[in-house]
């Protein structure tokens, strides 16, 4: 998405992303982020709390006309949860699923393999 | 909230980059992914006053389909979706995205495509003029693919719209 984002913007489109994954968006350099500190899925704002979502949008409104130079960083206001144990979850390595994680890596690849021999899978 | 100094010794914000890579090394990928990153970032004003401005919302969901999964069990091949801002889905496809699936769920759909939000503030009269359409963002694995198929589909879509501004969402 950062790419469309800096696709756009050298386009002559002014752009801004919402997201929660700061490390990734600030990686690749984009005109306009504002990052709020949540589980991966709602950067808008937690499920059905509109006015959360009303505040978020708005912030990401006034960057749009804030900012005056480009990888301009902005973060909302909004905690996930006093309880902080929703960091460790995502993408985490279960020491005893090692091995089948292993082994799904695996039989993806043999997959792959077996399309792209037969002209199915796209090679990039 | 607390305003007092509470004192880290690291940065709380996760590193998706450190956990995508030691996720693919633990499955035998042995070539660590490389995200995209670029030195220099490009830059456009806002034209006019966002008041004046006409935005579109842009999102890494996609439409609800049935076949969302090969026979072999890898997603399909996705494409740049649009659709109008005046009578959005009820719901997005997003079961195929990378999102904490543990912690949360994308039921409400103004948590990552907040076209309700932008439907209120632009009759507010924040923004000028919500776009037609929106559109909805592959994500691919190959950022060649996003350069040179996606993006540039997607600014044609937003120029025939006389888009102005765009406000995009990634899970």
């Amino acid at each position: 998405m950062s790419l469309v984002a800096r696709h756009l913007e050298a386009n002559g489109i002014s752009t801004v992303i919402i997201g929660s994954a700061r490390d990734v968006v600030e990686h690749c350099g984009v005109p306009r982020f504002l990052f709020t500190d949540f589980p991966l899925g709602n950067p808008c704002g937690k499920p059905w709390d509109v006015e959360m979502q009303r505040r978020i949008v708005g912030h990401a409104l006034d960057l749009l006309e804030s900012a005056t130079s480009p990888r301009t960083t902005v973060q909302t206001p909004f905690i996930w949860s006093e309880d902080s144990s929703w960091r460790e979850r995502y993408a985490r390595i279960d020491p005893s699923q090692v091995e089948n994680l292993r082994k799904a890596g695996e039989a993806r690849r043999a997959i792959q393999e077996r399309l792209k021999a037969e002209g199915k899978a796209r090679s990039d | 909230m607390a305003s007092g100094n509470v004192g880290r010794s690291h940065r709380t914000f996760i590193s998706y980059i450190d956990r995508t890579r030691e996720l693919y090394l633990a499955q035998g990928y042995g070539n660590p992914y490389q995200w995209a990153c670029f030195d220099e970032a490009p830059f456009t004003p806002l034209p006019k006053p966002l008041s004046e401005c006409r935005l579109t919302l842009i999102t890494t969901a996609s439409p609800v389909r049935e076949d969302s999964t090969s026979e072999a069990g890898l997603p399909m091949p996705k494409e740049v979706s649009s659709g109008p801002t005046a009578s959005p889905p009820e719901r997005l496809y997003t079961a195929d995205l990378a999102w904490d699936k543990e912690t949360t769920h994308t039921d409400d759909l103004d948590s990552f495509f907040p076209i309700h939000r932008l439907q209120e503030l632009a009759e507010a009269g924040r923004i000028g003029s919500l776009a037609a359409r929106y559109h909805g963002a592959p994500t691919e694995y190959s950022q060649r693919r996003t350069m040179e198929r996606d993006a540039p589909e997607i600014l044609r879509r937003c120029r025939e719209d006389g888009v102005e501004a765009a406000l995009l969402v990634p899970l």
